[in-house]
């Protein structure tokens, strides 16, 4: 297997690099594989390694939602603030300051409803996440599979793997990902009848799926044109190796790179396609608790209590910067040539 | 030019047929019949076929898109709604309206919205991105960059109605934004829709001082930014005369596929700000699954961007020289 990235990931690696410094002190020179040279490089970038913890913290929320619904003692459907008298006000407003934060409520109560806002937002990540997540992992294997075969097959399968994706691009996507959703769910429950929450969630990352695989696809398609000529491809085809060979031996893991960077990338859209839809009123449906759809109700109420914006608002942008900061950092780690 | 323009105009004819009909036949997997709505509580049988008579709806499905896609041109006879002229998008079912008319009614809110916003983030963005390419590596250089990093994370919806809320609510400096025609009140126009341009632009903003700040960086190691240096001109004169010239081509580039984004965004932003723009009528429409008023918007925003598109085409062989459309 000839991996051309070695040829030039230790040289440019190599300034900083101890090793390479360190063959004059005695210590024999150690070979490092392409993935250890990076998660050297990663460790010493400190935004990184701290966008990482963040992005780390928020997954864990998700995953861990129920254990902290446990020690937290609240759940996101109880209506606190109507069953106990003294929360909310007669216009379902919290009576306390700043959207009714207290010892009891972190983050305060949800007007009208009276639900806690902390629970909502715990449970509401845990479900944008995992549609991103779903959707991030969906598109970017469908991206690979199509970008390597209009890629390296050509001709006119690449014509028409091409028209299509540039079809979808010229998509006004924000506009087909809400006209979309309603026909995904019609093809299962008719309109009349109330759409489950499973079919709801399905059908956005079927949306967003078939919406997002072009992006990538397109990235790899240009790549794999390029290193298909390079001669270590032809030397494959020379010695007869099979097309599954040179696609999963050859192509593949000089792909890594390009395809978890995008993938990091995409992950931040996905949450933010998904809370857009939540914002319009057409994503997760009540009661699931949705990151987006905080979003929704706290425009219906900022006037009076902003304090409700604030928490999805801020962590949001926290979680988007984190990924984005997180993204920049992997693709420096990994391609130490291209400086920003 | 002319054989380059027809290819574009018969390239998008295409992209506009394929897009309406795949929204079309979506559409109709939608196990519904718009015409029990036409038809009331108390509906006898004969009444509901005459009325899908009246809409068309008992034709085969491709003569029922060919109809649709005929009555574009040549306007056509909708017996439940009456005559409808040339471009006929047909006529709502949720409340009965021209669906051309109803968009072209809401049509100036979006273009505002989207063109004023534009002009925000790419002379901003432009701007930001040339004082970070000429401060490279200085305080002013990084500020830039971790701005912009921050502003592309920020999200329409939550930054929109914090604005109100201090700009308006609290420190009363601007009125609530709405939209009023810039036919009737140019400078209410221009106060209105102040807030929701820069909160749309503020995303775009960043990627936009991203980018000049690299293409500039670039530019600045070109063969021609060095000759000019060597003959003597000012670091000043070469910044401002000859690279940014080089840097406008890729900043054009991003903008024609950022169109699509720019109206996405101003779906987000009209919702945000309540402005009824077409954007508006596309969320309306999906919540009471209206087809003919769907199809309608989908097609006039991919009109619109694929049109938009081929300006951008055009605008590129008069910057760049070396782009000759053949």
């Amino acid at each position: 297997m000839t991996l051309p990235s070695q040829a030039t990931t230790p040289e440019a690696g190599s300034g900083p690099s101890p090793a390479a410094v360190a063959g004059a002190g005695g210590s024999p020179m150690v070979g490092r594989s392409p993935a250890q040279l990076m998660w050297r490089r990663f460790r010493r970038d400190r935004t990184g390694v701290t966008s990482a913890f963040i992005v780390a913290f928020y997954f864990l929320v998700a995953i861990l939602a129920p254990v902290i619904s446990m020690v937290y003692g609240k759940d996101p459907y109880t209506t606190y603030g109507q069953n106990q008298p003294g929360l909310l006000n007669d216009y379902g407003y919290p009576i306390l300051p700043n959207g009714g934060v207290s010892g009891d409520f972190w983050f305060g109560l949800e007007p009208g409803l009276g639900r806690d806002v902390f629970m909502q937002l715990v449970y509401g990540i845990r479900t944008s996440l995992s549609i991103a997540i779903v959707v991030t992992i969906i598109t970017t294997v469908i991206g690979v599979v199509m970008g390597i075969w209009s890629g390296y097959v050509g001709g006119k399968t690449d014509y028409v793997i091409g028209r299509i994706i540039d079809t979808l691009l010229a998509f006004p996507s924000q506009l087909f990902l809400i006209v979309f959703l309603p026909v995904v769910e019609a093809a299962v429950v008719s309109p009349e009848e109330e759409t489950p929450v499973w079919l709801r969630y399905v059908s956005i990352c079927v949306v967003l799926t078939v919406l997002g695989w072009a992006t990538i696809s397109r990235l790899l398609r240009a790549q794999v044109l390029s290193l298909r000529e390079r001669e270590f491809i032809e030397a494959a085809k020379v010695t007869g190796a099979s097309p599954f060979r040179i696609i999963f031996k050859e192509l593949l893991p000089n792909l890594w790179t390009p395809i978890i960077i995008q993938s990091t990338l995409a992950l931040p859209l996905y949450v933010g396609a998904e809370a857009g839809l939540g914002f319009l009123g057409v994503g997760m449906t009540e009661p699931t608790p949705d990151w987006g759809r905080m979003f929704l109700v706290g425009s219906n109420v900022y006037h009076q209590d902003i304090t409700y914006l604030i928490f999805p608002g801020v962590s949001m942008v926290i979680f988007v910067v984190a990924f984005n900061l997180l993204g920049d950092s992997l693709r420096d780690a990994f391609d130490p040539k291209t400086r920003r | 030019m002319f054989r380059f323009f027809v290819r574009r105009v018969i390239g998008a004819a295409v992209i506009l047929l394929i897009i309406s009909a795949v929204t079309f036949f979506l559409f109709y997997a939608i196990p519904r019949d718009p015409a029990r709505a036409f038809c009331g509580k108390i509906c006898p049988p004969q009444n509901l076929i005459l009325i899908r008579h009246n809409l068309g709806m008992d034709e085969p499905l491709f003569v029922q898109y060919w109809h649709w896609l005929v009555g574009i041109f040549t306007g056509r006879d909708l017996v439940q709604f009456g005559q409808c002229d040339a471009p006929c998008l047909g006529y709502s079912f949720a409340t009965q309206e021209s669906v051309f008319s109803a968009i072209i009614d809401r049509f100036p809110v979006t273009i505002s919205v989207t063109m004023g916003a534009a002009v925000v983030f790419l002379s901003f963005g432009i701007i930001t991105g040339m004082i970070a390419a000429w401060q490279q590596g200085r305080p002013l250089d990084k500020i830039a960059s971790t701005t912009s990093v921050i502003g592309a994370s920020l999200q329409i919806y939550f930054v929109g109605p914090i604005v109100v809320f201090f700009v308006v609510d609290s420190m009363g400096l601007l009125p609530r934004p709405s939209y009023i025609p810039f036919t009737e009140d140019p400078l209410g126009w221009f106060v209105h829709l102040l807030i929701p341009w820069v909160v749309l632009s503020i995303i775009f903003t960043a990627n936009y001082t991203r980018m000049t700040r690299s293409v500039m960086v670039e530019q600045l190691a070109e063969d021609y930014v060095r000759t000019a240096r060597a003959k003597g001109m000012s670091s000043r004169t070469v910044f401002l005369r000859f690279a940014w010239r080089g840097a406008m081509i890729p900043i054009v580039t991003i903008f024609g596929v950022d169109l699509a984004t720019l109206f996405g965004g101003a779906i987000i932003t009209e919702q945000t700000f309540t402005l009824h723009g077409i954007g508006e009528l596309a969320v309306r429409a999906v919540q009471n699954t209206d087809l003919p008023m769907l199809l309608g918007v989908t097609l006039v925003g991919a009109f619109s961007i694929v049109v938009l598109n081929i300006v951008v085409d055009v605008l590129y062989a008069f910057i760049d020289p070396r782009v000759r459309l053949a």
